[in-house]
């Protein structure tokens, strides 16, 4: 898939996004259920802020030496009998692992939900050769059957309700009962045990590996992955550069972060820590296991003034806190990873070009700033994505660009001011009903497809004075 | 060759920083350690009463008995499952220090089929089609009601994982406040260079999901339900 999603420009994506009022209504409440949890498992602990400081301080100290940590961490791979492979671009880490499925004659590929696969596209390269891939967590099994990109990357199928899902399992599964979860659940769980008996080969991602021992870590609470990492043969775990701990004990306060913040849960149901490859002495767990450490985009912002959003644990409290992806949804952002995160990550690892909007998805009202578990200063990165955009690269994003332009011109003369305020009462009365204005056009369009804009009022300021002082010398 | 593009990889690691690589790096030390003073000093009867409180959030059943009485409430557990009678069992030592070889005869004449998993060929095969699996907590969590597995060849990953129900037995000895004390187990054994098992599972409760319309699902993949059975050893 790729970290692009679609083709589709910004305000088209942002107009499909307010449109969807299913999505919009389910995004607000997930973030309001989301935040509360995060808050009461704040609440609960009592110093949250030095859990984020000590959070802070781990992911710095790991990154400034990302370079011993990521060489201790393949050591302890390989000394329990795994194999590490460094990959610096998408294209070098899927031709890895397609090698190796074909050296296991791969036919079914079981997957656990992993952000980074999605990024470096590695579904579709390893169908290219010939592979069955399937996704095995369940909004991500969902969104793979209807062929749709993820919305959120804690639950990726935030976007879709029940009906649709049901619809989904009966057109592609033949799936004959109702939408009610608990029954659509237990369809995913006796479909995919089939899937996770059969495969040659499972895929997961990695949310921290730890370098003292070489342990990849697993945060979840389906049990899919335990599924993919226990059955079958072969185990390829794939992890982002930045994904690494010093020892067990930062491992511990980077989890216990990660589950609170993202759904205010102590621990999730499963966290599970795997190394190398399973033991002579063993029955369950792969016989052969393999690392693959991507770069993809990330080195370069190692040792820049953006290194701390390589701190970022994945646990989207920001995406959660963000009242513009509160409106527009996660497709909006026309990359996998959506909210404030992917408006700073996105340009850094995939380029200014296709992601300029990204940086003004955002009231910098630093909600995002103030959830962060690790304390990355997202507002002000964002701040500084658009300085570069505007001021260094001089290609202003046009959305701005227009309205500024816009906007100048409009508010240029007096002449021109007092006419179109004059104007606007009449050239907004065809979408006017009862005051308020229920569908702009051109600029106003973004904001009255989310809520009524008040209409001008009949009389303007000006004209309301004028008479009123008419009226003063007349009494 | 088993690790590759290693050098150049992290060369350019080191130049993004600015300096040259590292082969040594000193353990640092953080300016707070919130994460030991959660239940600090609490008596493990204290963190008895932390970790029953946890299991009603987490849908988990939980008991506390003697080693004596354990293999009433086992019996009284199985029968509240209601499921199928075939049991897998992590094996080890801790098999015959709590007694459960007698026990599961007993249950055997009861009609229930155990099977001790015992590293052969079948033991997956069996754990699949068993309705529980029995596994004992190597170090237990108050705070989030967490049983942590060191999986070895007495105690298959399978056992906690395919089985629609699972019961893990609790050693009182084996309760900790929360993961900060297991992780430093951990480390320290690494330090000593005693390797950790080949896969840790620290598992809270049953499996469950919010994926569809962020409704909680109890029972997604893994178990449907669990039951602490917490045993008095000291």
């Amino acid at each position: 898939m790729g970290i692009k999603i679609g083709d589709k420009p910004y305000a088209e994506r942002i107009q499909a996004g307010i449109e969807n009022s299913f999505m919009r209504q389910a995004v607000s409440s997930a973030q309001g259920r989301f935040r509360s949890g995060r808050l009461k498992a704040a609440e609960e602990l009592g110093d949250w802020e030095d859990w984020r400081t000590l959070g802070e301080e781990i992911r710095h100290h790991t990154m400034e030496n990302l370079d011993y940590y990521l060489h201790q961490l393949s050591e302890q791979v390989e000394k329990r009998g795994g194999t590490v492979f460094f990959a610096e671009t998408a294209e070098e880490a899927n031709a890895y692992v397609q090698e190796v499925a074909k050296k296991k004659q791969a036919r079914k590929v079981v997957k656990s939900k992993s952000m980074v696969t999605e990024e470096i596209g590695l579904n579709e390269a390893l169908e290219k050769s010939g592979c069955e891939v399937v996704e095995s967590d369940l909004g991500e099994w969902i969104l793979q059957l209807d062929e749709d990109p993820p919305s959120h990357i804690v639950t990726p199928a935030l976007h879709k309700n029940k009906e649709q899902i049901r619809e989904t399992f009966a057109n592609k599964k033949g799936y004959t009962k109702t939408d009610q979860p608990e029954e659509l659940a237990a369809f995913a769980r006796e479909q995919l045990r089939k899937d996770f008996l059969e495969a040659d080969l499972g895929v997961t991602g990695c949310n921290f590996a730890v370098a003292e021992s070489g342990a990849v870590t697993l945060v979840t609470n389906e049990g899919n992955a335990r599924m993919v990492t226990s059955l079958p043969d072969t185990h390829i775990a794939v992890m982002g550069m930045e994904r690494v701990v010093p020892t067990w004990e930062e491992l511990e306060v980077v989890v216990s972060l990660l589950t609170r913040a993202a759904v205010g849960q102590k621990l999730t149901s499963y966290i599970t820590a795997l190394t190398g490859t399973r033991l002579e002495d063993e029955t369950d767990g792969p016989e052969d296991f393999h690392l693959v450490i991507v770069d993809n985009g990330r080195l370069k912002i190692l040792g820049t003034e953006f290194q701390s959003a390589l701190h970022c644990i994945r646990c989207a409290a920001c995406i959660n806190a963000c009242p513009v992806y509160r409106h527009v949804g996660g497709h909006s952002y026309g990359s996998i990873y959506p909210g404030p995160i992917g408006a700073v990550l996105t340009p850094l690892l995939d380029g200014y070009e296709d992601h300029k909007d990204l940086p003004y998805a955002s009231t910098l009202c630093a909600a995002c700033t103030e959830a962060c578990p690790v304390k990355i200063p997202l507002h002000e990165h964002l701040i500084r994505h658009r300085e570069i955009i505007v001021e260094r690269e001089q290609r202003g994003a046009k959305s701005e660009e227009w309205m500024m332009k816009g906007f100048a011109k409009w508010a240029s003369t007096p002449a021109a001011y007092k006419m179109s305020t004059k104007m606007a009462r009449t050239a907004m009365k065809p979408w006017t009903k009862d005051e308020q204005i229920e569908k702009g056009p051109g600029p106003l369009k973004g904001w009255t497809e989310s809520r009524d804009f008040p209409a001008p009022a009949k009389k303007n300021f000006r004209e309301w004075y004028k008479q009123r002082e008419k009226r003063r010398g007349e009494a | 060759m088993t690790v590759h593009n290693r050098t150049s990889f992290l060369d350019r690691v080191a130049e993004n920083l600015g300096r040259e690589r590292r082969t040594e790096v000193q353990a640092p030390v953080y300016s707070v350690q919130p994460q030991d003073r959660v239940f600090q000093g609490a008596t493990q009867d204290e963190l008895i009463e932390k970790l029953e409180a946890q299991c009603s959030v987490i849908h988990t059943s939980f008991d506390r008995t003697t080693r004596a009485a354990l293999g009433d409430s086992l019996q009284k557990v199985l029968a509240s499952f209601e499921g199928s009678r075939k049991v897998i069992s992590a094996g080890g030592p801790r098999l015959d220090e709590f007694g459960l070889p007698g026990i599961y005869d007993e249950l055997r004449e009861e009609g229930f089929d155990f099977r001790i998993w015992n590293d052969q060929e079948g033991d997956v095969t069996f754990a699949e089609q068993a309705g529980v699996g029995i596994v004992f907590s190597d170090i237990t969590l108050a705070e989030s009601g967490t049983v942590t597995l060191f999986n070895d060849k007495h105690n298959g990953r399978s056992i906690s994982l395919l089985p629609e129900t699972f019961i893990a037995i609790i050693p009182k000895s084996t309760l900790v406040p929360r993961m900060t004390q297991a992780a430093r187990v951990i480390h320290e054994q690494e330090q000593k260079g005693n390797p950790v098992s080949s896969c840790v599972s620290f598992i809270t409760g049953p499996s469950n999901s919010a994926d569809i319309e962020m409704n909680l699902i109890v029972g997604v993949h893994g178990p449907v339900k669990a039951a602490y059975i917490l045993v008095e050893d000291l």
